[in-house]
């Protein structure tokens, strides 16, 4: 049931657009998909597009064209200057991750962009149409799927989408085809006609971002769309979002985990104390952090000699540390240094216990770009920022 | 499968540059979308009547039983007397839980939903008032049961009491403005309770709600002549039971117009700013 999710929502979203889809939603690449669509695999082969309506093979393009742009966005609110300057850029079906602690300013600069908050200063349009002045027309091309999920929780499942597709213009009948298309995607169809409030996390979840869906938006802003799920219901979610990126949707991410800003984002912007310290690809910002770490357990604790000398040489030039009892940990820049390594703990003999790659934690990341903790508080001495 | 293409069109809709949304009173029909949520809301949770179904119960009988004897000479006449006060009274009362409501409802999600939806910004306000209405209903008819069975009797015709309910719904919505305004102004549902009772007890009191103008000192009278439940309750008498009713009714519809041209639009202004 789980993995279905997305797959399901990128076939509806195909044959909205008259296109037939064979495009595999999960296990996207993401090195490839930033090199453009000319080597893309997840291009599908045997799109058709109809009409001159533009299918994945050209939303997944790179160009010059921004749907979300914002410049020097600024917002205080009594002493706490949520942000102090921020520019986005989101070009066309890609997918922006915005990553940063608690309190950075990411869920003020989704409010903006959504035309919930007007900016103090700066800049901000959505497919041309600026937040403030034409917030009518943004509104109009938007999703937004809140950090707390925002349905009416008296309301069923059904009634929730059905309300929204009233007030998105679908008419009764429309409104009620739209609601009960989305709860069958979203596998919601057998809780559709519970109260909201009866939802478990990933229920409401699921809810809540096919009531941003009902008015098929261009553009998508998820805050924080994974916090608080386990780890199974994130997958699903991120399947989801890399079916509505593949169908033409342009999405604005925001998240605490760099692990979910790499699965599915073209580029990762990361604030801190409402400013853009980083702006870079996956690949260029685990460039800067330093990448992965293969951490390995051997079975056998007389073997952590041998086992750290493996590390070393499959690392990407460190020396393996124990990093815990009887844990080595080494960085490494290749996925393949994962294979590589059991190869080679396969030929020397070793058994290991625990084998596994681990992406930088968020605090990493802003101990490398900052040179303190995310946590830590904002009094202490600024570091020198880092330019983005 | 077939009738997927149908929803095609809406995805154009970010990239046309004509004006959008040419169809008409949008604000009338998002407003009854939403007024339809509350109503559904209300449904869901129906101890949220408690305040329009057992308050007039209690208030005839314990005012009609207790002061009856004393204040009339009967409880007969004294119940024909006090029910239009006691239904302008619990009405007024009924309008004070919108703005409890929205004060907690507001604080959610739903409504930066609704903020991001291409619709009126004032629709969810006015579609919770509009939602309300039944609530008045129910006051209504629970206020004209109880009486019934205690023994109150229309003397007038069945038209002109259908108006003198009409007369105190349409009151009742007006001046939900006011609470609304309050729940946008205060920051806990508390505090519009506390608000909202302190303003609606001394309209309640010092009128013709409970004993007839004229037994009070001058200086009441002075207000209560002015006050809107007086001029309520002296119509919704009128309509009822025949009695004079002078320029009441215009005065009442004048008080609705004027909570409504007064409250609405700083209640909507409050809004804006709140979120």
């Amino acid at each position: 049931m789980r993995s279905d999710v997305g797959h399901r929502i990128g076939r509806w979203q195909a044959l909205c657009r008259g296109q037939h889809i064979v495009t595999p939603t999960v296990g996207v690449d993401l090195t490839a998909l930033t090199l453009g669509p000319g080597v893309s695999p997840c291009q599908p082969v045997s799109v058709a597009c109809q009409g001159g309506v533009s299918g994945p093979a050209q939303t997944r393009r790179m160009t010059a064209d921004l749907v979300i742009e914002a410049e020097g966005l600024v917002k205080t609110f009594g002493k706490t200057r949520a942000l102090q300057g921020v520019d986005l850029a989101v070009p066309r079906g890609t997918v922006l991750g915005v990553l940063g602690p608690n309190g950075a300013g990411k869920t003020t600069a989704v409010r903006i962009l959504s035309t919930l908050l007007a900016p103090d200063g700066g800049t901000a349009r959505i497919s041309g149409f600026d937040v403030v002045r034409d917030a009518e027309r943004v509104r109009q091309s938007i999703g937004l799927t809140g950090q707390y999920a925002s349905v009416d929780e008296d309301l069923t499942g059904r009634q929730n989408l059905e309300l929204f597709g009233t007030l998105l213009e679908l008419g009764r009948a429309g409104a009620r085809r739209r609601a009960a298309e989305l709860l069958d995607w979203f596998d919601l169809t057998d809780a559709a006609n519970r109260q909201a409030k009866t939802y478990s996390g990933g229920m409401r979840r699921r809810l809540d971002l096919a009531a941003s869906l009902v008015g098929s938006p261009d553009v998508i802003f998820l805050d924080e769309p994974t916090t608080g799920l386990d780890p199974a219901k994130r997958e699903d979610m991120w399947d989801v979002v890399r079916s509505l990126v593949n169908n033409g949707s342009t999405v604005l991410l925001t998240t605490q985990y760099l692990e979910e800003a790499d699965a599915l984002a073209d580029a990762i912007t990361v604030i801190d104390h409402g400013r853009v310290i980083a702006h870079d690809t996956p690949e260029g910002l685990k460039r800067v952090v330093g990448g992965q770490t293969l951490e390995v357990r051997p079975s056998d604790p007389a073997q952590l000699p041998r086992t750290a000398e493996i590390l070393t040489q499959v690392g990407s030039g460190a020396q393996a540390d124990e990093i815990r009892k009887g844990v080595l940990a080494v960085p490494v820049t290749d996925d393949a240094a994962l294979t590589e390594s059991v190869a080679r703990f396969a030929t020397a003999g070793i058994a290991v216990t625990e084998l596994s790659l681990h992406l930088p934690s968020l605090d990493e990341v802003f101990f490398t770009l900052t040179g303190r903790t995310a946590s830590e508080d904002d009094t202490t001495t600024r570091p020198t920022e880092v330019a983005a | 499968m077939s009738t997927l293409t149908d929803t095609a069109p809406t995805r154009s809709r970010a990239l046309s540059t004509t004006t959008p949304n040419p169809r008409p009173f949008r604000l009338v029909r998002h407003s009854l979308a939403l007024a339809k949520r509350s109503l559904i809301k209300t449904w869901r949770t129906p101890e949220a009547l408690i305040d329009v179904t057992l308050q007039p119960v209690l208030f005839l009988i314990i005012f009609v039983y207790v002061f009856g004897g004393a204040v009339a000479g009967s409880t007969h006449d004294y119940l024909q007397f006090l029910l239009p006060g006691i239904l302008a009274q619990t009405i007024a009362t009924g309008a004070i839980a919108i703005g409890v409501n929205l004060n907690t409802d507001i604080a959610k999600g739903i409504f930066d939903r609704f903020r991001s939806l291409p619709i009126p910004r004032s629709a969810p306000l006015v579609g919770a008032v509009l939602g309300d209405v039944v609530r008045y209903v129910i006051v209504t008819v629970s206020t004209l049961a109880i009486g019934y069975v205690m023994g109150f009797r229309i003397d007038t015709d069945p038209f002109r009491a259908i108006a003198g309910c009409l007369l105190a719904v349409l009151f009742a919505l007006c001046l939900s403005w006011l609470p609304v305004l309050v729940s946008m102004k205060v920051r806990t549902a508390g505090a519009v309770q506390g608000v909202m009772f302190a303003l609606i007890m001394p309209l309640s009191f010092a009128s013709n709600v409970f004993v007839g103008a004229d037994t009070l000192p001058g200086w009441m009278q002075a207000f209560v002549d002015v006050n809107p439940m007086t001029h309520l309750v002296a119509s919704v008498r009128g309509l009822f039971l025949g009695t004079p009713l002078g320029n009441h009714v215009w005065w009442t519809l004048a008080w609705c117009a004027g909570f409504v041209a007064v409250f609405m639009p700083l209640a909507l202004r409050a809004y804006r700013k709140k979120i």
